[in-house]
């Protein structure tokens, strides 16, 4: 916007609109943000985009941000229908530790692979019952109501490693690893099942009227209430599906070190997955459910932990870089923010 | 019994009652000697909470505070090495508190970003500050912390209230002050009840906001203060989820995170029933870390439902 051309008045004009216009749309800055992450990159590594084939299977930095971002990006598909309903899930990081140790557990009790993934989805349906309890049923701020489960969840998760011995038991199996680490035809195996889990979700909130009846309770829990809602069953729907979502989250994430371990796996990841939907342009109010978005806000939330990593900057540095990165993304976002930045310029211009 | 007092007396008739029970479990549970304990080891988180009161009434959050109170502690002891005073060190540090709530607060209403979103880079700016400045604990050795330390007043019994839990109070009263009997404490409930019609009404509201965050990061500073006196020393995981014990006991102590409803003087008995949990798990001494997680949990949940009956049968009959 600095470079405007200085041509006609008209001409001028009219390109200042159409900046105006495109500065304002809600793609422009998290896909801009993610473009200047991926140039410095290049700038720091030259080769960071250079894709080859190893053992059969897509190997570099750029497809390595998108193999990690999975975990966030699954997590925050879940929350982004949640916030949607003017709701907050602190309890993720928990539901994905308890996920955790039951798929242990019930390897080492030696079902069957494939229905242990039955019970990784039971606990999160499970968990996502009671959060939508709390909050649906009992009227409990979502906050709270989900910080019950987020301090005691990781605490269950510790109980159900006991219950067989072991603090930190580790198992082997074909099935949960190669869903979380394996590839199908080049592309890792993680990136296909995510993919899968979004096409369901946004088929089941676009294609049917669940989507609507969602943003509807977000925007505004009575009127869509008294126009025949049920807001509570939509309500609890939301932290059902929060806990889909945070279970598959759970089971890559869990058999990425193959081993149960409730103290430390997902943490922070609550706090991650909501920035991610904010810089997806997801607001806390309320109403909007942007699911494509808040993927590219988990794009760039890992881009920027993977060049952190890998520039060679000290990890101390990480939550700093962080944390102004996210607010220069939301400040460029800001109307108000961007019309004081312009008229700043113009002002060094004269 | 006016509406707006039910949740503070439910909050204080859960309290009252779980202090009962303990005593019924333990022995030498009711004495002042636990209830001055219970002030001082909570002290600095219900400072913080105080101040987030302001916040959450404005219908906004806080979750600056954890970060804010260990990053206190890191500089303050860092400060410490090089021969600063304490007290010198610490008013330095509200100052910063001040003035980080108060960009916070700018950013906010200026950039219309939410709250939680400017606040988490908050926690994430002031954490990552901590891990920049060192990585270990540092202790503060200037004698003024043992000084400090052993400023107390008697309670009857074998209790004493300790100079921490002397600051809160004086930190608490203050704060209902503002809350209650300034015009700025008025305007922080308009904005909270309906930020349009607050506008409209003529409540500056540039103003009101940033000082509110303002205030905010000055109690949380100050909550890190105490929190260094305390402890002795700086260590860059203090205060790690403090703000969520924070934001808890604000909401225990009957304020409604939709903003507009609460009352200051909630908050201390909020803090105190989590000061009570822990306490009330400690004297037991058997139990594992995974139980004490998950009893605080349990008894999480079984203090709100607690306090939406009571407040619940309190309306019923109110109403009959």
């Amino acid at each position: 916007m600095t470079q405007t051309p200085m041509t006609t008045n008209t001409k001028q004009f009219s390109f200042l609109a159409a900046a105006r216009a495109l500065a304002a749309h809600k793609v422009v800055w998290p896909l801009a943000a993610l473009a200047v992450i991926f140039f410095i990159d290049f700038l720091i590594s030259p080769n960071f985009f250079s894709i080859r084939m190893v053992e059969g299977r897509l190997f570099g930095s750029v497809i390595d941000v998108f193999y990690r971002a999975v975990p966030t990006a699954m997590v925050a598909l879940g929350m982004a229908v949640v916030i949607g309903t003017k709701g907050i899930d602190l309890s993720v990081g928990s539901i994905i530790a308890i996920v955790g140790a039951v798929i242990t557990w019930r390897i080492h009790a030696g079902d069957p692979h494939l229905l242990i993934l039955f019970w990784a989805l039971g606990v999160g349906l499970l968990c996502g019952l009671w959060n939508g309890f709390l909050v649906a049923a009992l009227d409990i701020q979502p906050i709270i109501a989900t910080l019950i489960l987020m301090v005691s969840g990781r605490g269950i998760g510790l109980m159900i490693n006991l219950l067989y011995g072991g603090t930190n038991p580790s198992y082997t199996s074909a099935l949960l690893q190669g869903l979380s680490t394996g590839h199908i035809a080049f592309i890792p195996t993680r990136l296909v099942v995510f993919l899968l889990v979004f096409v369901v979700l946004w088929a089941l909130l676009r294609h049917t009227a669940l989507g609507m009846f969602l943003e509807s309770v977000g925007g505004n829990a009575k009127a869509a209430y008294l126009t025949g809602i049920n807001a509570r069953l939509i309500t609890f729907s939301a932290y059902i599906i929060c806990g889909l979502t945070a279970a598959a989250g759970g089971v890559i994430l869990c058999a990425d070190t193959h081993t149960s371990d409730p103290v430390s796996i997902g943490r922070n990841i609550e706090l991650d997955a909501i920035l991610a939907v904010v810089i997806g342009g997801g607001s806390l109010a309320g109403g909007r459910i942007y699911l494509g978005m808040t993927i590219l806000g988990a794009l760039v939330i890992q881009a920027l932990t993977t060049s952190i990593l890998s520039s060679g900057l000290p990890p101390e540095y990480n939550l700093v870089v962080e944390a102004i990165v996210v607010m220069g993304v939301l400040l460029l976002q800001s109307a108000n923010f961007r019309n004081l930045a312009l008229s700043v310029l113009a002002r060094r211009k004269r | 019994m006016k509406e707006k007092y039910l949740p503070l007396t439910a909050t204080i008739v859960v309290f009252l009652a779980l202090f009962g029970i303990g005593g019924l479990l333990y022995n030498n549970f009711l004495s002042t000697l636990v209830l001055g304990d219970i002030l001082a080891d909570n002290a600095f988180i219900i400072i913080a909470a105080i101040g987030t009161t302001f916040v959450i009434i404005s219908g906004g959050i806080d979750l600056s505070i954890g970060s804010m109170i260990g990053f206190v502690g890191v500089v303050m002891a860092n400060l410490d090495v090089v021969g600063w005073h304490p007290l010198a060190s610490g008013a330095m540090m509200l100052v910063f508190g001040l003035g980080f709530g108060a960009l916070q607060g700018l950013i906010i209403d200026f950039c219309d970003i939410q709250p939680f979103i400017v606040t988490l880079a908050g926690l994430f700016l002031l954490r990552g500050g901590c891990f920049m400045i060192n990585l270990d604990s540092v202790p503060i050795r200037n004698d003024f912390v043992h000084d400090f330390a052993s400023v107390s007043i008697p309670l009857p019994g074998d209790g004493e209230l300790h100079s921490s839990a002397l600051v809160m109070l004086v930190a608490w009263l203050a704060a209902i002050v503002i809350a209650q009997f300034t015009r700025f404490g008025a305007n922080v409930y308009a904005i909270g009840g309906d930020k349009t019609s607050a506008a409209l009404m003529g409540v500056p509201m540039r103003r009101t906001m940033v000082g509110i965050y303002a205030l905010g990061g000055f109690y949380s500073a100050l909550g890190g203060v105490i929190y260094a006196l305390y402890t002795s020393s700086g260590y860059p995981l203090a205060g790690t989820g403090n703000e969520l014990t924070a934001i808890a006991s604000v909401v225990l102590g009957g304020t409604l995170l939709t903003g507009g409803v609460g009352l200051v003087a909630g908050t201390l008995f909020g803090g105190m029933i989590f000061g009570l949990i822990a306490t009330l798990i400690n004297f037991n001494g058997t139990l594992n870390g995974a139980w004490i997680m998950i009893i605080g949990g349990v008894l999480l949940f079984l203090f709100i439902v607690l306090q939406r009956f009571l407040v619940g049968s309190f309306r019923l009959r109110g109403a009959a």
